[in-house]
Formats: structure tokens, C-alpha cells, sequence
């Protein structure tokens, strides 16, 4: 007996155990308070759908042996000029949806092989480089939408008829679209069914990604390049591969995003969208050079679900929102404890 | 001509900003006596923050994300002076020793994390900064006026816990750049805060003439190496951290006192970005640093955050596209730098493992 609660112990790791135990203890909280635990319940599903891809997009370039990327804004962009342009064309429902994504994914695959080219060439370094370029990628995006040719009056600023807002609501075009496909209730509990569903089909898909012969060959690109050398693979195409996934995987994420959030955040909106994402497949289990897509899954639950409970039942007990608080500690903390684990530094 | 050309390639950073700053100028037509008296302003209140970031670059451990934690040090003291009313340049005196402990004791901690993040400290350095301040968010809105008694109406508003989002530093403002100042034209030259930065660079440079300062330079050179002649790298490296932590919390004080006013929870957020990015500006990297290049860095960064919303009006009818343009430049050049460093470092370490596979 005793082993066996050892051995799930050491499956399931210390943090993870500390985390849900956490948020046990803060369910236990809600349920004693007037707040309804089945409608905090609810809205981390909601937040988990919306956050998911994001961390599935850790997966792919911590297995090519990249790292975490930290350039996710990358792709976000790309994401955004997808469901800018189905706004600026005023598509409704699916439609809109799904004409997002086509402009996003191909601009992510040009995006992601492109800051591949990159990382490719600071290889040990690609974490820094990648935090600093998806940073210049935003500001330098803050331009872009100020001088876009976007026409559309309810994207662009009133008076000039220049410049996209800060804010832009997908409410009348195709937010919610997912997240309104199919909805049930089920004890009190709402689900999101479209973006639920939508999420295990992407993370499906790359968990058989991952067991395919690129896939694998990827994983060993990752985990030792000097045999797969030997092996005859090339390891920059397959790094590449990696990177490319992950960006296509931020842009969809960031379609999914906006329509569930209902809102879309221009300018320095994406600047931080890395770190929650790298907090979550690292509280998942990850490690900086090892992930698989059920650290994603289990990372995106914990965290989503303790930043969403957290929120109200600090507000109960203590006033302001601690919530916020709550995401940059707990996330940092995360980083900080996977970047100082591994002790692999002899590479000055 | 050689020696020009020399010149150029190895100044091609500073030389490409002065130029994009000389144009700014140039379509930004501000006048003269402004734009003085913003760079004078700004050299004043900066030249230190960016000047404590020389002494890791020099250990070997790449530009120092973690000042951050020395503005908070930096930051908590003044709010303490604030609260116990301390005014004059002896108040900040006493407000500068205050600090001194604190961030000599985050700057250990901080040491000790990034020795176990060899060859990752940028990276864990920015994070640790974040983290940092998630900590000090969480002490001073939400434990301050709870758990910590404190009910300073200067500080708190008493319905609600936590300090105030603005603290006006009334007692301290401009009191070490008022103690000598000349006047040029509408230009205030605080002589005494240039003499502290003066100071502090002498300081810097008789430095590494000591036997620490070349041992720090050792471990930066070559860790191996320098373990092997009997150098304690890691107490050197954490060492390295608690100075630029301590200078870099003086320099926020000095910051500070010329602002007069302190956003507690913004004011030091992004201190290491706009620190870092002025440094290699100048024409420093990841492995080197000087004094000449922090303040030609400080110059002509600060020239730029100037002259960019107006010349950003005048070119694009927009001044918002300059500010934003500046942002773009202090993220871009601090990604330009570590990419080319990371670059010419795989380039050495390909070579090495080339001789490994033949060996």
C-alpha cells in the first residue's frame, strides 16, 4: 500500500500535489460561503478551453528540443490578423470563425519557420532571444495596427479614419461561436461543449502527432542531437518542424481565444500571453526539455482552475483582487523553479 | 583609413542610433533649449540605473535583468522614509543606507538562484524579476493595512487595504539635484547628482584595478579557468549580483527623487528593459561593458525617447507611431544583441564540437 501511494506520488510530483490540494481546500472554502461552486466550476471550463491551446503550444517546441517558447507572441499575432481580417469583412458565426483561422494558420506557418530560421542559430539561448523577439514582434506590431489599411467602421478609431482600437468586441460578429455550439447543463455545471470538444481534437491531434515517425524523429532531434546526427536526421528542419508547430498552435489559439473571450486586445494586449501559458505545462509536469500533451492538459486544468477560483473566494475573505497577484506568483515562481532544476549549465 | 574603418565596425551600434537620433532631431525640430534640458534631465535621473548593470556583464553573467529587485529595495526605503518623514539630502542619505541591507540581502538571494541557472541567468534573472514583483505587489496591496499594521494617511487610504497607487515623495524631491545646480539658459544642470555618477564611475573603473575586480574579470573570461587558479567562482558571481543590486537601488532612489513622485506599483517595472536596452545602445553586449558605453548609451536612448513622438508626428502624422516606435527600438536592440551574441557563441562551441567528433 504503502509503495503504491509512493509510486503515485512520484507519477504525479510534489507540485501537482500541492496545487490541487490548494484548490481543494479553496472549493471546500466557496462551498461555505454564498458563492455557487457548480458556477466557479463553469467558468474554468470556459477559461480552460480558451487557455488550453496556448499550452499545448509549449508542447511541440519543448519536444524539438527548443525550449519553452517564450516566443508565443509570434503566433498570437498571426491569430490576430486572422480574426481582424473576418471582422473586417463582418462574417458572422462559423464562417467567421473559420475564415480566421485560415488566414491565421498560414501566416502562422510563415511566422513560426521564419522565427525558426532564427532560434535555429542561437541554439542555448533560445529562451532569451525568443522572450525579446515576440516582445519586439508586439511593439513593433503597435505600428502595424495604427497604419493598417483596415476600413471597417467598427474596427477602426472614429475621428481619422485610421488606426485599429484598442479593444474590439466580437459580440456581433462571431464571438462565442464555439463556446454556444452544443451548451449543456449537467448539476448545475455549463458546459462549453464546442470549445471543449474543439480543444481535445487539436490536442488529439497532436498527441498522434508526437507517436508518428516525424514526430518521434522530432523527440530525438530533441533529446539527443548529437545520435541524431548519426541517425542522419537533420536536425534544424526538424527543430523547425517543432517551432512551426507551436506558432500554427499559438495562432489557433489565439482564434479560439477572442471568440470565447468575446474580446479582442490589440496593441500591448499579447506582450505577456508566454508566461501564464509556460507556467501551466510546467505545473503540468513538464521540464524544460521534456513534455508530453497530458503535462498540457493537466497544466491548463490546475491553473486555470485555481485562477478562476481563487478570484472570488480571496474577494469573500479578503477584499481586492488578489487574483492577478495570484497568476504572476504562482507562474514565476513555476519558471524559476524549472530554469534553476536543471542543473545544465556548464554551457557558460 | 584603416583606423577608420576599425573605428566604425567596432562602433557600428552607437553610430547607427546616432544617426536615427539625428534624424528624430532633425524632423522633430524641437528646440534647442528643450531638448537640452530633457537630455540633461534624463542623463541625470538615468546615467546610474544603467551604470550598475557593468559590473555582471564583466563577471560573465550577461546583462543583469535582475535589477528590478534592486528598485524595489530602492523602493521600499523610500516608502519607510515617507512614512518616518525623513526630508532633506540627509533624509536621503539615510534612505540610501536603508536601502543598502535590503538589497544587498535580495542580491545574495538572487546570486544564489542564478548559480544554479548557469548559462540561463538573463533569462532566470527577468523571471526572477517578475516574481519579485508579484511578492511586492502582494506585501504592499494587500498585507499592508491587514496583517501589517500601518495607517499612515499619506501612504493608505484607511477603507481599503494596501498603499496608495501614487506616493508623493514631497520631502526628497530634487533634493540632491537642488543641492548645486547651474543654470544655462532654461536648463537646471544638478551638478552634484552628475558628480555622484562621476564618482560612481571612477568608483567602477578603480574596481576592477583591485584583486577582486580582477577576479570577477577572470571568472568572467573563463569559469573553468578561474576555478582552477583558485578563484571561488561562485561566491565571485553572487558577489557580482549584490553590487549591481545595491547600486541599482541607490539608483532608483536618485531616479526618484527627481521624479518626485513614486507609482509604487509601476515605477520600477520597467527599469531593467529600459536600463538594458540603453547599455547596449552604447555598443555593449552580453560579454562587455564600459563606463564610456553606459553613458553614450544613456544619451542616445534617452535623445530617442525625446525626439520620437514629435518626429513621429512629422514623418507618419502620428506621434503615437513614435512612441510606440521607441518601445519597439528598446525591445528590438536588446533582441538584435542577444540573438548576434548567442549566434557568434554557437558559432565557437560548433567549432569545438566539429574537433570532438574528429578527435
Amino acid at each position: 500500500m504503502k509503495e503504491r501511494l509512493i509510486k503515485v506520488y512520484q507519477g504525479f510530483g510534489l507540485p501537482r500535489l500541492i496545487i490541487s490540494a490548494f484548490l481543494l481546500v479553496l472549493i471546500l472554502v466557496a462551498a461555505g460561503t454564498e458563492l455557487s461552486v457548480a458556477g466557479l466550476l463553469s467558468d474554468s471550463l470556459v477559461r480552460i478551453g480558451q487557455n488550453g491551446i496556448y499550452v499545448l503550444a509549449m508542447v511541440p517546441s519543448i519536444q524539438a528540443g527548443v525550449g519553452l517558447n517564450f516566443g508565443l507572441p509570434v503566433g498570437v499575432i498571426a491569430g490576430m490578423v486572422g480574426v481582424l481580417v473576418a471582422m473586417e469583412n463582418s462574417l458572422l458565426g462559423f464562417g467567421g470563425f473559420i475564415v480566421a483561422l485560415l488566414v491565421a494558420i498560414p501566416l502562422g506557418i510563415i511566422a513560426g519557420y521564419l522565427y525558426s530560421l532564427l532560434l535555429n542559430r542561437v541554439v542555448g539561448q533560445e529562451m532569451m532571444v525568443g522572450t525579446y523577439v515576440g516582445f519586439s514582434v508586439v511593439a513593433g506590431m503597435c505600428i502595424f495596427w495604427l497604419m493598417a489599411p483596415f476600413k471597417n467602421p467598427a474596427l477602426i478609431w472614429p475621428v481619422g479614419g485610421q488606426g485599429l482600437r484598442v479593444t474590439l468586441t466580437l459580440s456581433d460578429t462571431f464571438g462565442g461561436t464555439l463556446n454556444k455550439f452544443l451548451p449543456f447543463q449537467i448539476f448545475g455545471l455549463s458546459i462549453p461543449t464546442g470549445l471543449l470538444l474543439f480543444y481535445a481534437f487539436l490536442a488529439f491531434l497532436l498527441w498522434l502527432f508526437l507517436r508518428s515517425k516525424p514526430g518521434v524523429a522530432m523527440e530525438v532531434v530533441g533529446r539527443n542531437p548529437r545520435f541524431a546526427v548519426a541517425a542522419g536526421l537533420n536536425i534544424n528542419a526538424y527543430r523547425s518542424l517543432g517551432v512551426v508547430l507551436s506558432t500554427v498552435l499559438a495562432a489557433i489559439g489565439y482564434v479560439v481565444y477572442a471568440q470565447s473571450f468575446g474580446f479582442a486586445q490589440l496593441y500591448n494586449g499579447p506582450l505577456m500571453t508566454a508566461f501564464p501559458a509556460v507556467a501551466a505545462v510546467l505545473i503540468g509536469g513538464a521540464s524544460t526539455s521534456q513534455a508530453k500533451v497530458v503535462n498540457a492538459i493537466i497544466g491548463v486544468v490546475l491553473f486555470q482552475t485555481l485562477l478562476t477560483v481563487a478570484m472570488p473566494v480571496t474577494n469573500v475573505l479578503i477584499e481586492g483582487n488578489i487574483s492577478e497577484i495570484a497568476r504572476v506568483i504562482v507562474s514565476n515562481a513555476m519558471i524559476l523553479y524549472a530554469l534553476t532544476r536543471v542543473t545544465g549549465g556548464e554551457q557558460a | 583609413m584603416n583606423q577608420v574603418k576599425k573605428f566604425v565596425s567596432k562602433n557600428a551600434v552607437p553610430i547607427l542610433f546616432a544617426i536615427v537620433c539625428l534624424l528624430g532631431v532633425y524632423y522633430a525640430e524641437m528646440p534647442g533649449q528643450f531638448l537640452l534640458m530633457e537630455i540633461v534631465k534624463r542623463m541625470a535621473r538615468n546615467s546610474f540605473l544603467v551604470l550598475s548593470l557593468i559590473i555582471p556583464v564583466v563577471a560573465g553573467m550577461g546583462l543583469n535583468f535582475g535589477i528590478v529587485l534592486g528598485a524595489l529595495a530602492g523602493q521600499i526605503a523610500l516608502i519607510l522614509s515617507t512614512h518616518w518623514e525623513w526630508a532633506g539630502i540627509g533624509g536621503l542619505g539615510l534612505t540610501a543606507l536603508l536601502a543598502t541591507p535590503l538589497a544587498a540581502l535580495f542580491g545574495f538571494l538572487a546570486g544564489m538562484v542564478l548559480n544554479k541557472a548557469k548559462g540561463r541567468e538573463m533569462i532566470t534573472g527577468m523571471v526572477m524579476g517578475f516574481f519579485a514583483n508579484g511578492v511586492y505587489q502582494f506585501i504592499f496591496l494587500f498585507l499592508v493595512g491587514t496583517l501589517i499594521p500601518f495607517d499612515n494617511p499619506t501612504l493608505r487610504i484607511s477603507t481599503s487595504p494596501g498603499l496608495r497607487n501614487t506616493v508623493n515623495l514631497s520631502r526628497l524631491r530634487g533634493v540632491l539635484d537642488n543641492v548645486w545646480t547651474v543654470q544655462y539658459g532654461f536648463t537646471k544642470i544638478p551638478i552634484v547628482t552628475f558628480m555622484v555618477i562621476a564618482l560612481l564611475a571612477v568608483a567602477i573603473w578603480a574596481f576592477f584595478k583591485t584583486k577582486l575586480g580582477q577576479d570577477f574579470r577572470a571568472v568572467g573570461q573563463d569559469r573553468h579557468i578561474a576555478g582552477v587558479a583558485g578563484i571561488q567562482t561562485d561566491r565571485n558571481r553572487i558577489l557580482a549580483i549584490v553590487f549591481s543590486t545595491v547600486l541599482a537601488a541607490w539608483g532608483q532612489i536618485i531616479f526618484l527623487q527627481n521624479i518626485g513622485t513614486l507609482n509604487t506599483y509601476n515605477s520600477h517595472e520597467q527599469v531593467g528593459t529600459f536600463a538594458i536596452a540603453a547599455l547596449l545602445i552604447g555598443g555593449a553586449s552580453v560579454t562587455r561593458a564600459t563606463i564610456g558605453q553606459a553613458l553614450m548609451g544613456t544619451f542616445l536612448f534617452h535623445l530617442l525617447f525625446v525626439v520620437s513622438p514629435s518626429a513621429g508626428q512629422a514623418i507618419f502624422g502620428s506621434a503615437q507611431v513614435g512612441e510606440y516606435f521607441r518601445v519597439f527600438v528598446a525591445y528590438g536592440i536588446i533582441a538584435i544583441s542577444l540573438a548576434l551574441h548567442a549566434w557568434r557563441s554557437k558559432s565557437l562551441s560548433k567549432v569545438s564540437m566539429e574537433e570532438d567528433v574528429t578527435a
